[in-house]
């Protein structure tokens, strides 16, 4: 299977702070990769340099063989890459309805399709079309923020810790919901800190430490690393 | 309710004012202050609009208003002077170099783009500043461009610090309301729009909206040359119904009231800064006007305390109460349409009959 995203000794940093140091990783086409770590790891810098909100310093990304780097995010958008930002960030004052469309502003083409894909995916959305976004429940918030990023019909949804802040019920939905996007053709990113669940839901795994990337396997392979297990899932390392 | 109803009830609704104008025209003396408000009203509710399109709607908090206004209004000014009378206008500058005489809504159209030029031009440095920052930078700029007006050297064509006069202006109270309105109804399509979507999207969270690939310097910008754009052209209007203009007028005490007027009617609503314009400018200019009076008698009892400018801290008093009792404005949020009233008025009735429901159970 061929990489749809394809990231070379990319090095990011802010004024004197290098916060992502020459890491290298794939995101092969339809599947799901994550990205863990702990804060300051690099992860979210990471996915914001993909996207354009920082320019990297050095490295090379490329989508589907073509060069990001150095391109504006809106170029970046309209490519097929989506972010869900970090905290939801949904746009308060706007409806829930507004929200979807904001998600879809690089398209130019009929919406009723996707919106309908939309509710289909988040029939709740649906309920609350005319209510005001920061009036949602933060799971709530967080199903529109992914609905949002789906509106603009990514081939790569970008998620950065969408588990952040909501209920343990509350995540497992969240992560049920990106495994069925992911089945509808949708290549996935995810950024988490929630190492358990989100190895358990990717196809593959990179671990990233203090802007490197330390290990890498399958999502499986991770899961039963020792370190990994003594570095997120609290276990005591055997002796 | 349909949009079809909800657009034959706006136009029969906007029809009905203009003939209650018209009506009201051919009764009242032409002196009347009613006229003077709704004038001065109109104009200032496009002001504010306009204003609230940039503050409310973008949240970039700018206050070059009255530079703006300036720009409309000396545009609109030099380029409709009679030819005729240009050498009594410019009597220091032998006339002035301007020789030529554009028709009026081509001049106030003419004022809109020279705002909106300066705007671009002032927006690709000031509006990489955010809050505060650019709300002095702007304040900066309009002060600047009152100064330059001013200016000795630029004379023959803004006659220095004399007074510009004697271009066409208007009679009618029914030409500002329709050059307003038109101006006012393009706006809120703007709003309405996906560009008025991607404008709120950035006053809500910047930087979710350029993760969603809205170009934030070019939407920024263009919120900004837009709402320069209906400063000019209320400039301009401003110029026609003052009949002479002078660019110390337009200080910055005048984009302080512009602010009051969208603050007072709701950050973020159109119909809130139309109706509080109205408001401030009869408040203002017409209905406080009687505590000016130091001789006033109510039967044989002098009223104490009157004099002139006494009007003035009265005003201030009732805008502190205004803001403490509305913290969101008169319409926070919210818009003034027939759907919300008649929503109201059947709210109200269903009401009642619950209440009445509720008490035969008793």
């Amino acid at each position: 299977m061929s990489n749809i995203l394809e990231v070379k000794d990319l090095h990011v940093s802010y004024g004197g702070i290098k916060a992502v140091k020459e890491i290298s990783f794939e995101v092969p086409k339809g599947e799901v990769v994550t990205l863990i770590g702990a804060n300051g790891a690099g992860k979210s810098s990471t996915l914001r340099s993909i996207v354009g909100l920082v320019k990297p310093e050095s490295g090379s990304i490329q989508f589907e063989g073509a060069e990001l780097a150095g391109l504006s995010t809106d170029q970046i958008v309209s490519k097929g890459i989506t972010l869900v930002p970090e905290g939801r960030r949904v746009f308060p004052d706007l409806t829930v309805l507004e929200n979807l469309k904001i998600g879809a502003y690089m398209r130019k083409d009929s919406l009723e399709e996707d919106l309908k894909w939309v509710h289909d995916l988040f029939p709740r959305l649906k309920e609350r079309s005319w209510q005001l976004a920061g009036t949602l429940s933060g799971g709530e918030q967080q199903m529109l923020a992914i609905g949002r990023a789906l509106m603009s019909k990514p081939e790569l949804i970008m998620m950065d810790e969408p588990s952040l802040g909501l209920a343990p019920i509350i995540v497992q939905g969240v992560f049920d919901i990106i495994r069925e996007i992911n089945k509808q053709g949708v290549t996935i990113l995810l950024v988490e800190q929630n190492a358990n669940m989100a190895l358990k839901a990717a196809d593959k795994g990179y671990v990233m430490e203090t802007g490197r990337i330390t290990l890498t396997g399958t999502g499986m392979e991770l899961l039963e690393n020792e370190e990994v297990k003594a570095a997120y899932l609290g276990k005591a390392k055997d002796k | 309710m349909s949009t079809k109803k909800k657009t034959a009830w706006n136009a029969g609704l906007i029809a009905a004012l203009l003939i209650l104008l018209f009506l009201l025209e051919q009764v009242l003396p032409s002196s009347s202050m009613l006229f003077t408000v709704l004038k001065k009203g109109a104009i200032y509710a496009l002001v504010a609009v306009s204003m609230n399109l940039l503050n409310g709607f973008t949240g970039l908090f700018s206050l070059g208003q009255a530079g703006f206004m300036l720009l409309g209004a000396y545009t609109y000014a030099i380029f409709t002077i009679p030819v005729e009378s240009r050498n009594s206008v410019y009597q220091y500058f032998d006339g002035g170099i301007i020789q030529f005489t554009l028709p009026v809504p081509v001049a106030l159209i003419a004022g809109g783009i020279v705002a909106a030029v300066f705007a671009y031009l002032i927006g690709l440095p000031v509006l990489r500043l955010k809050s505060d920052y650019l709300a002095i930078a702007t304040l900066g700029f309009a002060e600047i461009i009152r100064a330059v007006f001013q200016w000795d050297k630029l004379g023959p064509i803004t006659n220095g610090s004399n007074l510009l006069r004697n271009f066409p202006s208007f009679r009618s109270v029914i030409f500002p309301f329709v050059a307003a309105g038109i101006c006012i109804a393009l706006i809120v399509m703007l709003i309405n729009s996906t560009y008025g979507r991607a404008f709120k999207a950035i006053r809500d969270d910047e930087i979710a909206a350029e993760a969603m690939g809205i170009n934030l310097a070019h939407h920024k910008r263009l919120a900004f040359v837009i709402s320069s754009f209906f400063a000019g052209i209320s400039g301009g209007l401003l110029a026609m119904y003052q009949t002479t203009i002078q660019a110390s007028m337009f200080k910055s005490a005048m984009t302080y009231e512009i602010l009051l007027i969208v603050v007072i009617g709701g950050i973020g609503s159109v119909t809130g800064s139309c109706i509080s314009s109205f408001l401030f400018i009869a408040c203002s200019e017409w209905w406080l006007r009687f505590l000016d009076n130091e001789n006033l008698y109510i039967g044989g009892f002098h009223v104490p305390l009157l004099r002139p400018g006494f009007r003035k801290v009265v005003f201030a008093v009732v805008i502190m109460a205004v803001v403490l009792f509305y913290r969101q404005g008169i319409m926070g949020t919210r818009e003034f349409s027939v759907e919300g009233i008649s929503n109201f008025f059947k709210k109200k009735l269903s009401g009642k009959k619950e209440k009445k429901g509720g008490s035969s159970r008793e």
